[in-house]
C-alpha cells in the first residue's frame, strides 16, 4: 500500500506556543486514521497543516508522495469537514454539495447531476432544494460529508464533526462514517478527543499529548500495549502502582512496590534498578479470598453495578484505591464492603513502564 | 398589540403619558413641519400683502420649475449621480477595510484601526471638511507632495467635483463601515475556510459567501451614505467650485438668499422623495426588508 499522507519531522510554533513537536507519521492510502488527544494537544493544528491552512514552521507534509510546501488549501487534494460543519446557510443543499465543483468551473447541469449522485450516496435523495436549516443534525452531517466528497479528495480531514450530536446519533454516525469510508476508499484522517470514537472507527490511531506524538497503533494494540504511561492512562481505565524494578528477564519485569512484589510485562526501556510504574487494567484484576501469585491484599470499599459488569473499589493497606471489574456471574459471591480480599492479575496482562518517559 | 402591551406593562397612567408624548412628537416634530412645507411648496411666492388675495391659490408651479429650469435640473441630476458615485466609492473603499477588520486582522489590529478611524470624528464635521480644504488647497500640502514626487508638474485645482467627492467619502466612511463590519463579523470564519478548502478563489468566496451574508449591512451602509451625501451641505460648500454646485445649495439659496420659501420647500420635498425612492430601490435590489436594516 502506498502512503497517502506523510508527515516528516513536522514542527509548528505559534509565537511562544509549541503546538506540534517533531512529529512524523505515515498514513496509508484508504486508511481510517484517527488522531486522538485531549483538547489543546495540537491535533487540530496538525489537521490544518495537512489541509494547507497553515504551513509548518519546519518539516514536511507530503500528500500522495508530493511535497505540499507552498501549496495553499484550495490547491491540495484534501477536503476538510469542520467541527461546526460550516455549511453555507444561504445556499440550498445541492449548491452546498456542488460548491467545490462550481469553484472548478463545472457547468450547472454537471454540478446538479453530481450533487444528486452524492445525495443518493448519503441516503438523502430529493433533498437538493432544501435549505440547510431545514435539515436535522445528522442530515447536516451527511451533507457536509457529501460536500467534501464532491471534489473527489485523496484525503478527507475530519475535525471532530460528531461532537455536536447527541450520544445516540453519534454512535449511529460512527458506523455510517466507517461504512462510507470503506465504500469510497478515501483516506480519512479523523480528529477526536473521544477515545471510544477513535477505537470504534479507526484502522490505526495516533495518540498525541502536548504536541508530542505518543504512539501510533491499531486500537487493540493501543489498549493492550500502550507505549507510554500517558497512553495507558488516556485509553481506558487503569490502576497504577509505583515502585522500583528489581530485574528484567524474558520480557518480564519484577517490580518492588509498597504493596508487595509483582511480575509483569516489561515496557520498552525498563531496566533493573530504575523507578517504574505497574499498570493493571481493572478488567484483568481478579478478586479472591486467598492469596495467589501476583496478588495484593486489600479491603473492599464499594461495588458499583453497571449492568453488564460491576466495578469493585478496594483500598490497600497503604490507602491506595484500586479498581477491579467483576463480571455479572460473580456478583452472587461478590465481596461485601469492609471484607478483606486479594486482588491478583496475570503477569502477561499487566505492564511495567518507566516512570519518567512520556509524562506530559 | 404594541399599545396593549405598553398599557399592560406601565399601567394606564404612565402608559397613556408615554403614548401622548410619542403622539405629540410625531405630530409636532414630524408631521406638522412636513405638512407646512408641503403647503408652502404648493403656493406661489407672494408679497405679504397678496397672501389671502386672489393670487393665493394652490399650484404645482414650484415643482415644475425644477424641471423647466435647465440649470437647476442639471444640478439636481448631478446631485443624484454624485451621491450614487460617493456611495459606490465609499463602498469600494470600506468593504475591504471592513473585511480586513472583521476576519483578517488580529483583535489588537482591528481595535487600533477602529480607534484611528473614530478619533477624527470627535471633531465637528465642518472642521473636518475644513481640514480637507487646507489639504486640497491650490498651494496646499497635497499639491506640494505630488510635485515633490514628480507625479505632477503644475498644481492641480482639486476644488470642484474631486474635492467634493473626496470630502464626502471621508465624511461618511464610518456610516458605511460599521454596518458592513458588523455583518461580516457575524459570518462564521469556518465558512470562509471551507469555501477556500473546496477550491474557491478569493473573488468567489466574497461573491458567494461573504457578500450574500453581509448584504443587509451593505444595504444599510449604502442607504445611509446616499442620504447623507444627497443632503450634504458642508462638503460642496467648502470643497466645491461654481461648477460643482450641490442641490442642497440651491435649496439653501431659495430659503435664505432668494427669499422664495415656496420654491425652496418644493425642492426640499423633491429631495426627500428622491431619498425615499433610493431607500426602497436599495431594499428591493438587495432583497432585504426594512426590519433587517433597522437592526
Amino acid at each position: 500500500m502506498s502512503h497517502s499522507v506523510d508527515l516528516i519531522d513536522v514542527e509548528m510554533v505559534f509565537g511562544t506556543v509549541h503546538a506540534v513537536r517533531k512529529l512524523s507519521a505515515h498514513i496509508e492510502a484508504g486508511e481510517f486514521f484517527s488522531i486522538l488527544g485531549p483538547s489543546g494537544c495540537g491535533k487540530t493544528t496538525l489537521l490544518r497543516l495537512i489541509a494547507g491552512f497553515n504551513e509548518p514552521t519546519s518539516g514536511k507534509v507530503l500528500i500522495g508522495g508530493k511535497d505540499m510546501a507552498g501549496i495553499p488549501a484550495d490547491r491540495r487534494p484534501t477536503a476538510m469537514i469542520f467541527q461546526s460543519l460550516a455549511l453555507f446557510p444561504l445556499m440550498p443543499v445541492w449548491e452546498n454539495i456542488a460548491f467545490g465543483l462550481e469553484a472548478r468551473g463545472v457547468p450547472k447541469a454537471g454540478r446538479r447531476k453530481k450533487a444528486e449522485e452524492l445525495l443518493d450516496l448519503i441516503a438523502l435523495p430529493g433533498y437538493g432544494n432544501r435549505m440547510v436549516h431545514e435539515l436535522s443534525g445528522g442530515q447536516r452531517q451527511r451533507v457536509a460529508i457529501a460536500r467534501a466528497l464532491a471534489v473527489e479528495p485523496q484525503v478527507l480531514l475530519l475535525d471532530e464533526p460528531l461532537s455536536a450530536l447527541d450520544l445516540k446519533l453519534r454512535q449511529h454516525m460512527r458506523a455510517e462514517l466507517r461504512a462510507l469510508q470503506k465504500r469510497t476508499g478515501v483516506t480519512f484522517v479523523y480528529i477526536t478527543h473521544d477515545q471510544s470514537e477513535a477505537l470504534a472507527m479507526s484502522d490505526r490511531v495516533a495518540v498525541m499529548e502536548a504536541g508530542v506524538l505518543q504512539q501510533i497503533a491499531t486500537p487493540q494494540e493501543l489498549y493492550a500495549n500502550p507505549a507510554t504511561p500517558f497512553v495507558a492512562r488516556f485509553i481506558g481505565e487503569t490502576n497504577e502502582i509505583a515502585g522500583k524494578v528489581t530485574g528484567v528477564e524474558n520480557g518480564l519485569a519484577s517490580i518492588d512496590t509498597a504493596q508487595g512484589s509483582f511480575t509483569a510485562r516489561a515496557g520498552a526501556g525498563v531496566t533493573a534498578g530504575a523507578a517504574a510504574t505497574l499498570f493493571v487494567r481493572p478488567e484483568t484484576m481478579s478478586c479472591s479470598r486467598i492469596a495467589m501469585p501476583n496478588s495484593l491484599p486489600a479491603k473492599a470499599v464499594s461495588l458499583e453495578y453497571e449492568g453488564a459488569l460491576a466495578m469493585l473499589r478496594a483500598e490497600t493497606d497503604q490507602g491506595q484505591v484500586l479498581l477491579a471489574t467483576l463480571p455479572n456471574r460473580q456478583l452472587a459471591d461478590a465481596p461485601q464492603p469492609g471484607e478483606r480480599i486479594w486482588l491478583s492479575f496475570a503477569a502477561d496482562e499487566a505492564l511495567v513502564m518507566g516512570a519518567g518517559d512520556g509524562h506530559g | 398589540m404594541a399599545m396593549a402591551e405598553l398599557i399592560r406593562r406601565f399601567g394606564p397612567g404612565l402608559g397613556g403619558v408615554i403614548l401622548i408624548l410619542v403622539a405629540l412628537w410625531i405630530v409636532g416634530m414630524v408631521l406638522a413641519p412636513n405638512l407646512m412645507m408641503l403647503n408652502f411648496s404648493l403656493k406661489p411666492n407672494l408679497f405679504p400683502s397678496e397672501i389671502g388675495g386672489p393670487k393665493d391659490q394652490y399650484t404645482l408651479l414650484n415643482y415644475t420649475a425644477l424641471f423647466s429650469d435647465p440649470v437647476h435640473r442639471a444640478i439636481f441630476l448631478k446631485t443624484v449621480w454624485g451621491s450614487a458615485l460617493v456611495t459606490a466609492i465609499t463602498l469600494a473603499v470600506t468593504y475591504p477595510l471592513a473585511f480586513w477588520m472583521a476576519k483578517v486582522a488580529s483583535v489588537r489590529g482591528a481595535r487600533a484601526m477602529l480607534i484611528a478611524l473614530i478619533i477624527p470624528f470627535w471633531i465637528n464635521e465642518v472642521l473636518r471638511t475644513l481640514a480637507w480644504y487646507i489639504l486640497l488647497a491650490f498651494n496646499g500640502p497635497l499639491n506640494i507632495f505630488l510635485q515633490t514626487l514628480g507625479i505632477i508638474d503644475q498644481p492641480v485645482r482639486w476644488f470642484g467635483d474631486t474635492g467634493v467627492l473626496a470630502g464626502m467619502v471621508y465624511a461618511y466612511i464610518l456610516f458605511m463601515l460599521f454596518p458592513i463590519y458588523n455583518s461580516i463579523s457575524t459570518l462564521e470564519t469556518a465558512q470562509i475556510d471551507a469555501a477556500r478548502d473546496l477550491g474557491a478563489s478569493t473573488l468567489r468566496i466574497h461573491r458567494r459567501i461573504v457578500i450574500p451574508h453581509a448584504k443587509a449591512g451593505i444595504a444599510t451602509g449604502c442607504v445611509f451614505t446616499f442620504m447623507l451625501a444627497a443632503g450634504s451641505y458642508v462638503a460642496p460648500a467648502l470643497l466645491g467650485s461654481p461648477g460643482s454646485r450641490w442641490f442642497t445649495e440651491i435649496i439653501y439659496n431659495w430659503f435664505f438668499e432668494g427669499g422664495n420659501w415656496n420654491r425652496g420647500a418644493a425642492y426640499a420635498l423633491i429631495l426627500l422623495v428622491l431619498c425615499m425612492a433610493v431607500v426602497l430601490a436599495a431594499l428591493r435590489l438587495f432583497r432585504v426588508n426594512l426590519a433587517d436594516v433597522a437592526k
